[in-house]
């Protein structure tokens, strides 16, 4: 279970940006050409050279995929306790505060009502900036009430994973929302309403063996990083380098796990396209 | 192959004694009162000494190489054990026993992670960490008992789900997700008992039980101690530390609502005496399923979501 600290690696981009003069420049993290931020901004931070797909705020997300840009906000007043009073040198509650600053969000995962290309769906998005997007209680309640209120209201369930795995603060009572959210799917699938999942970089531990690769859709970002144990784990545990390319999207397309691969140019299209074969209704 | 921590030297000495004694009244009726007077007191010692232990060592004890296996329950619990094995996709995982057996008049589904007791059968069960393959061949099982109208009774005794190469090429994350899934939808009663360590995700794929029962020194971690040390402060070494702060004995999962009861062991724990290890286990076991009784299809499958639905923290 890779719980991942709070400072926000992801792919040493946001790291990199400085001011040159008028604009903000970032550097590609594929190919290392120099991008202005209003050019990455354009192609929904994906490099117009070499096609690397750099990650976006939920914010972006729903820009790009939901209609008008519109999320009816679900259970945002859920809100995170400390049942363990967890301190390992630097209290839980500190950490929250933190991550609350450096996300603008309230926890790790948004979630509500949107419409997809008229499509009516039930929305949820992680937020990897919210402590490396770990499922504590509050992550679980809301994926929890989300897979609810699809099956109450009939929706289709639209969910972008973004998660280092379990919070490692809230302890066991983490690794049970693994339980109470996929529990929840299932309960969900008699409606015979389409559950779409959408893997973004990166996916691994409890947040991949929970609701991530459940999807009646599986559907990826190119080069996301999705696994159960974090490429850290393994190589310390097997004293081996991994080989290219090992837990990414296109291994995982290999393997049989995922669906499709899709650019972040024809996301909104696909989910139109598989909403409407099963079942999406519109409104 | 006595092995003995340090820490439970007075205690081992203590119950050594009582064996003696036990040993000597076999042949002497006469040493019968004084062979009550000294278990008795054994016990109560054993007991004594026993509830100061810090997590990290009731973390050692659960990991105790002679601690009773799930198949050393089995041996003792059913009737009639069969064993079934393979996936039907793509290999049969021994770190992950499974079958179906008779459980007083009843036949039920069992399952159990497997550990090895030495370095060759650890080579075979895979210290009880499975790949894909195990929780595949569960996902059968629990399909068949669910089909046969079987209850599932599980076994976790698992470090966690094996981080290797190949698993993850196979899907890990996807097995282990499927089976938890199955698990929680089944029709029938599923009582789960983690009788050793819990350890995370690979643990929580046999974890979904109307009722689930802890040993007494088990533990049951979103994360391994030494792992938790390494992330938090680089040092797999301040694990005694992490099992502290994480909240993973006995006690506290049944504070926090995790387990629904704690199954005592013998004094100075499951691995001084598997008979009675086996004996308290079936008297808490058999509780848990006849509780079960009466219940539809459909009760018992919501009865297990609401037992899971209200587990978490947080302020609303
Ligand atoms: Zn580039």
């Amino acid at each position: 279970m890779s719980s991942l600290p709070d400072k926000t690696p992801a792919q040493g981009f946001s790291n990199e940006k400085r001011s040159l003069g008028k604009g903000v420049f970032k550097k590609c993290g594929g190919c290392g050409s120099v991008l202005t931020a209003e050019a990455l901004s354009d192609t929904w931070h994906v490099c117009s050279g070499c096609g690397y797909h750099h990650p976006m705020t939920p914010a972006d997300w729903r820009r790009l995929l939901l209609d008008g840009g519109a999320l009816e906000r679900w259970d945002d007043h859920v809100a995170p306790a400390d049942p363990l009073r967890f301190d390992d040198g630097k209290g839980y509650r500190e950490r929250l505060e933190r991550a609350k600053k450096q996300s603008g969000q309230t926890e790790a995962v948004e979630v509500g009502r949107a419409h997809i290309a008229g499509h009516p769906v039930a929305y949820g998005c992680y937020v990897f900036s919210f402590m490396g997007g770990s499922m504590g209680s509050v992550v679980g309640e809301r994926v929890t009430r989300l897979f609810e209120r699809a099956t109450t209201d009939r929706l289709p369930v639209v969910l972008l994973h973004a998660s280092g795995g379990a919070r490692m603060q809230e302890g066991i009572l983490s690794l049970m929302q693994m339980a109470k959210t996929v529990a929840a799917l299932s309960r969900f699938r008699a409606v015979r309403k389409p559950y779409i999942s959408l893997c973004l970089h990166p996916t691994t531990g409890g947040v991949a063996a929970s609701t991530a690769l459940l999807g009646d859709v599986n559907l990826v970002e190119p080069n996301a990083l999705i696994g159960f144990a974090g490429p850290r784990v393994i190589e310390s545990t097997l004293r081996t380098t991994l080989p290219e390319g090992f837990q990414r999207s296109e291994f995982l397309q290999n393997h049989g796990m995922v669906d499709r691969i899709v650019p972040r140019s024809e996301m909104k299209s696909t989910l139109t396209v598989l909403l409407s074969h099963l079942g999406g209704g519109r409104a | 192959m006595a092995h003995v921590l340090a820490f439970e030297k007075p205690v081992v000495e203590l119950v050594g004694r009582v064996r003696e004694l036990r040993e000597l009244a076999h042949a002497d009726a006469r040493l019968a009162p004084e062979l009550k007077r000294l278990e008795e007191k054994a016990a109560k010692l054993a007991r004594e000494m026993f509830s100061k232990l810090e997590p990290m060592q009731k973390v050692q004890l659960s990991r105790h190489p002679n601690r009773p296996y799930t198949l050393d329950y089995f041996a003792r619990l059913f009737d009639d054990f069969i064993e079934l094995s393979g996936d039907r996709c793509f290999a049969e995982d021994a770190s992950l026993v499974g079958g179906l057996a008779r459980y007083h008049d009843r036949s039920v589904v069992v399952i159990g992670h497997q550990k090895g007791r030495s370095t060759k059968e650890n080579m075979v069960r895979n210290f009880g960490m499975p790949n894909p393959e195990g929780y595949r061949k569960a996902i059968r099982l629990y399909e068949l008992a669910d089909r046969f109208r079987l209850p599932v009774l599980a076994f976790v005794d698992t470090p966690g789900a094996f981080p290797g190469i190949e698993a993850e090429e196979r899907g890990q994350a996807e097995a282990i997700a499927h089976a938890i899934e199955v698990m929680a939808s089944i029709g029938v009663p599923v009582v789960t008992t983690v009788i050793g360590e819990g350890g995370s995700g690979g643990a929580l794929a046999l974890g979904i039980g109307n009722r689930v029962l802890i040993l007494e020194f088990s533990y049951y971690s979103v994360i391994s101690p030494e792992g938790c040390a390494a992330i938090l402060w680089k040092d797999g070494s301040l694990a005694p530390r992490a099992a502290e702060r994480l909240k993973i004995t006995a006690p506290d999962l049944l504070e926090l609502g995790c387990v629904d009861a704690i199954v005592d062991e013998p004094p100075g724990g499951a691995h001084q005496d598997h008979d009675d290890a086996a004996r308290r286990l079936d008297r808490a076991l058999w509780e848990a399923l006849v509780s079960l009784d009466g219940l539809s299809p459909d009760e018992l499958t919501a009865d297990r979501y609401q037992r899971f639905r209200r587990l978490g923290s947080f302020v609303a």
